[in-house]
């Protein structure tokens, strides 16, 4: 599995940004080691509970994809952990424990989802508001209208879509293969598609990119739309996985913050233009790894948060500290 | 009689964007608030407003100066329950205590900005990335330092700031305390920012770092600086906080979105080069004055969430929709 | 693991619709009335070993040999409470020797993560008993199912929607402290007394239980609710919405559903210069000293933490094999009042601390808990 991907000029020779992710994740993953062999605790070593390690954040996973489309095109979505509740909550609903239903509210939430972001794309390239502030005032919009008819876990999902967060094939979940098929999915799309340039060059260069005829304001949007779509697809993993939805869990997972944390670890640059899916997806591992480290080794409730605020930090200026420019 | 109709009309079209949108809409709430609850118009009234007011508007003061210069500061938030927490754990019940815990108060505020700007200026990490690792740090400080549960009290030397008031004024009955310290903390701001040459340095490298160096800008240091005053301003406003409400652990808890929303709301262009501290001020009073207007209206949590997400959408594509229209 | 799916597509089918969350249940509130009533068995003096009801469950064919490891998944430490809580519990693991190992994950507050700690867990942490403090009910329910076909499970502070657990530990419950509270006001107000309500915040079973139950007691009592909002449990706020109600007109009485922010209630009116009317607010320090200093009519009903204790002790039992209070573990729900304020009141303890703990007699009071 190659980590980073990138669509910078190629140039020869060991580049360091795209195989940082996969030095940080190496790094997460020996520690990991150390600190289960060094406190005796071998039994964390086993395959199930790799698996385990690799199963804890799917939904983070599956967010983090679609935040590292529209962080690639320059923009930023703070909508997703409202929007996550909301299609949660309404795949829930619209269900109501029934499997007929299913079909409809796998619809209805990945149309809520495509409405979102084509508002957010909408507002942020057409009416040039800041994105963080498009994004912000849009998940104020989500939250509210959802509290205002929810206060609670509402509707109940069907047994039979649950399998979606507790179906296994074989050993490995099933839920898992769908996070890497949605990865290889980004990828090819990043990779071999006009929108997948379209994306790297409107990411690096917005003016130049309208000067080469790329139709930018499209771009973005779409790159919005995919971010909300995989956000809702995140929120009906979460109401399969909690077996309903509730109008907090996107908030209590703070996936928002949490999903852009993990594309810049993934070595993503907040500016746009260059990073890629494999970075994300390493982003997100090395956040699995950091939580069992924490629960492994035993360490203070408080403690970790400080040591995850750090670690954040030095992730990031991992690769940063090299780069000349100066950054927002 | 046309050569002299155009140049008028152009003007009457410039001059529109110097009276800032947010005095106005300050104006219409204060006037809905007034037709509400007359009782706004007596001392009692817009005092307690502006006291309640008093920590947002002095966060906002010291974000503007982060935005201006072209970043972001999501600590501010997590500083003040630091503050708030650290405070009642340094004063330990003991009245004598506040003089030097509001200095050294003042102090983590400063070094908190300090760290924030070194980290963005030589780490070269994003601003937004820098400051919510701090945020997620600070927050696991306050907890870790306090073991979750504040030894002390706030003594009433140290609620004076926040709580006290000064009784006996002519003309308006009392003053609080909390006025005081907001009119000459933002006004020291104002000044700092409008009439001294930090104020032009800090514009100069939020519109553009790179001439800015180049004219001789220190940006770092200028960068640095107005991490320290956000800092500071932070500090400052869990002071107040803590004076008015006491001990609780979870005081800060979105300030930091709101200093950036009363920033915007008061012209502040993100991402540098624009921003006012009066302006600020005025957009801090206005969201404050939302929140006080919808709590009169009795409208629920959720709907006061859908305004003030349609409020700053409306707010900044308002403002780029003029600079558009003037062309600056 | 091979049969997870089946096992949790039956479950699910056998389970009631769960959307139908009822927090106004009349039955469930005359049933907590009662247990208000009702004498507590167990030791004198030791709550957290009482029980209200004399079912039991036995233990010893669990066949669990100690010493042996507990782990504990904890839906959070994010409140004083918890906090509190969370070291009644720690404190109370030393006095077992059959406890070998102690094992804490902590969700954050998180359904997501707290299903994610106890999958870990089941799959690599050598656990012989499970502890869960469930973050929501319904969500948890699949996890703490897979923990039961695995070991000998004891739930406490919320339930989850299964019996399999060997026991579920919790206070009287929300319907008795909204009661305690009600029924102290309408016992010192006139009729048509005007009674502010605050809360914290909607939808959380445990505090939308404690509403329906005070309001109930209120209405029918003929008391004017001249509001009832929420505050988020932040201090400033709760201090800046009572500041504006008082701004439109008098208050007998203010009514809270947990104590958190009501020092700043009480400011509220000490700032605007209006006497402190009847209150209810609950049992952290801050609160019962500014009682005590300014002989308030007050009453501090409490959702006690030395259940934290009690989920500590109930493990130890399985693991000893010894009979206990099941399948439900229903602990009495003391309520502060002005008779036994000064028990309680101990200005030696950091100010949010929650008195009715249960934790006096432990070897590290007052230290452990932040005392000095």
């Amino acid at each position: 599995m190659s980590i980073a991907e990138d669509a910078a000029p190629r140039k020869p020779g060991f580049r360091f940004e795209r195989w940082a992710p996969l030095i940080l994740l190496v790094g997460a993953f020996a520690i990991y080691v150390g600190i289960a062999l060094g406190t005796d605790q071998a039994q964390y070593l086993t395959f199930d509970n790799l698996i385990a390690i690799l199963g804890r954040s799917i939904a983070l996973g599956i967010t983090a994809i679609g935040q590292t489309f529209v962080i690639l095109v320059a923009s930023i979505d703070l909508s997703v952990a409202s929007l996550i509740s909301a299609t949660a909550v309404l795949a829930s609903v619209v269900m109501d424990g029934s499997p007929a239903m299913i079909l409809p509210a796998i619809l209805a939430a990945l149309v809520l989802g495509a409405v979102v972001g084509l508002t957010n794309g909408l507002v942020v390239s057409g009416l040039k508001v800041n994105p963080l502030i498009a994004t912000l005032g849009m998940s104020l919009i989500i939250q509210g209208c959802l509290s205002a008819f929810v206060s609670n876990f509402a509707g109940e999902v069907p047994a039979a879509f649950q399998v979606f967060a507790y179906g296994e094939i074989g050993p490995f979940p099933l839920a898992l293969i769908f996070l890497l098929a949605l990865a290889v999915l980004a990828w090819a799309v990043l990779r071999f598609t006009k929108f997948g340039s379209d994306i790297y060059a409107v990411g690096g260069n917005e003016e130049a990119a309208r000067f080469a005829g790329i139709k930018t304001g499209r771009i973005v949007v779409l790159s919005h739309v995919i971010c909300s779509v995989c956000a809702a697809i995140a929120g009906l993993y979460l109401a399969s996985r909690l077996r309903s939805g509730a109008p907090w869990i996107g908030a209590d997972g703070v996936y928002d913050l949490e999903s852009i944390a993990v594309v810049v670890i993934g070595g993503t640059v907040l500016a746009g233009g260059r990073g890629g899916v494999w970075g994300t997806m390493a982003g997100m591992l090395i956040f699995s790894l950091i939580d069992s480290v924490f629960n492994i080794a035993g360490v203070d409730s408080f403690a970790k948060q400080v040591l995850r605020g750090i670690i954040i930090v030095a992730a990031v200026a991992f690769y940063a500290i090299r780069s000349k420019r100066i950054v927002a | 009689m046309t050569d002299r109709a155009d140049p008028s009309g152009a003007r009457e079209r410039r001059r529109l964007p110097q009276i800032n949108p947010v005095w106005v809409l300050l104006a219409a709430l204060i006037a809905a608030i007034i037709f509400m609850n007359p009782g706004f118009v007596e001392p009692t009234g817009y005092m307690n407003f502006l006291k309640r007011a008093a920590p947002l508007a002095i966060l906002a003061a010291g974000q503007v100066y982060v935005i201006t210069s072209g970043g972001f500061d999501l600590s501010v938030g997590s500083l003040i329950t630091l503050v708030v927490v650290g405070s009642s754990m340094l004063t330990n019940n003991d009245p004598a205590a506040t003089y030097w815990v509001v200095p050294v108060m003042l102090g983590i505020g400063v070094g908190v900005g300090a760290i924030n700007g070194l980290i963005v200026c030589f780490l070269r990490v994003p601003s937004l990335i820098a400051t919510l690792g701090m945020m997620i740090t600070l927050n696991g400080l306050a907890f870790l330092w306090s073991g979750g549960a504040p030894r002390g009290y706030l003594p009433d030397t140290f609620r004076f700031f926040g709580r006290e008031l000064i009784r006996d004024v002519p003309l308006v009955r009392f003053i609080p305390v909390s006025v005081i310290v907001l009119v000459v903390v933002v006004g020291l701001f104002a000044w700092l920012m409008h009439r001294t040459n930090l104020g032009r340095q800090v514009h100069a490298i939020g519109d553009n770092p790179v001439a800015a160096r180049l004219a001789g800008v220190a940006v770092n240091r200028v960068r640095i600086t107005a991490f320290v005053l956000s800092g500071l301003s932070g500090a400052i406003a869990g002071i107040l906080l803590g004076g008015f409400a006491g001990v609780s652990t979870d005081v800060g808890t979105g300030y930091e979105l709101q200093a950036i929303t009363a920033a915007v709301l008061g012209g502040a262009q993100l991402l540098g080069g624009r921003g006012s501290v009066p302006a600020a001020f005025g957009g801090a009073l206005a969201l404050t004055a939302i929140f006080t207007l919808l709590n009169f209206l009795g409208l629920p949590q959720p709907v006061r969430q859908v305004v003030q997400g349609l409020i700053l959408i409306a707010a900044v594509a308002l403002a780029m929709h003029r600079r558009k229209q003037t062309g600056t | 693991m091979k049969h997870l799916l089946l096992a949790t597509g039956a479950l699910a089918l056998g389970l009631a619709p769960l959307h139908a969350q009822n927090f106004d249940d009349p039955e469930e509130f005359a049933k907590q009335q009662e247990q208000l009533q009702a004498e507590s068995m167990g030791p004198e003096g030791q709550p957290w070993v009482q029980h209200i009801g004399g079912d039991m469950v036995e233990t010893a064919d669990l066949g669990i040999e100690g010493p042996a490891t507990v782990c504990f998944s904890n839906a959070g430490v994010n409140n004083p409470w918890r906090v509190v809580g969370y070291t009644n519990m720690t404190e109370e693991v030393e006095n077992h020797d059959s406890i070998g190992e102690f094992i804490h994950v902590d969700a954050e507050g998180s359904d997501d993560k707290q299903i994610a700690d106890i999958d870990d867990l089941l799959a690599g942490g050598d656990c012989d008993v499970m502890i869960v403090s469930p973050n929501t009910t319904a969500a948890l329910t699949p996890a703490v199912e897979r923990a039961c076909e695995a070991m000998p499970v004891i739930v406490f502070d919320r339930g989850v929607n299964t019996d399999c657990p060997v026991t579920f530990i919790h206070p009287v419950g929300g319907y008795g402290f909204g009661i305690q509270g009600a029924e102290f006001i309408v016992d010192n107000v006139e009729e048509g007394a005007n009674v502010l309500m605050l809360r914290i915040l909607p939808g959380v079973d445990v505090l939308e239980t404690r509403y329906s139950a005070g309001r109930r007691i209120l209405d029918e009592a003929g008391m004017n609710i001249v509001g009832a909002e929420f505050t988020d449990g932040d201090n400033a706020k709760t201090k800046s919405i009572v500041e504006d109600y008082l701004m439109r007109g008098d208050i007998d009485a203010v009514w809270m559903d947990a104590g958190a922010t009501a020092v700043a209630a009480i400011e509220a009116f000490e700032d605007s210069g209006y006497d402190i009317p009847v209150f209810v607010g609950e049992d952290q320090q801050d609160f019962l000293r500014k009682w005590q200093d300014k002989g308030l009519t007050a009453i501090a009903p409490t959702y006690p933490t030395y259940q934290w204790r009690t989920a500590v002790i109930a493990a130890a039992r399985v693991i000893e094999g010894e009979a206990l209070p099941g399948p439900e573990w229903v602990l009495p729900q003391p309520a502060i009042t002005q008779e036994n304020l000064d028990e309680y009141v101990n200005p030696a303890m950091p100010p949010l601390h929650y008195a009715m703990c249960g934790c006096e007699d432990m070897a590290n009071y007052p230290e452990a808990w932040g005392g000095n």
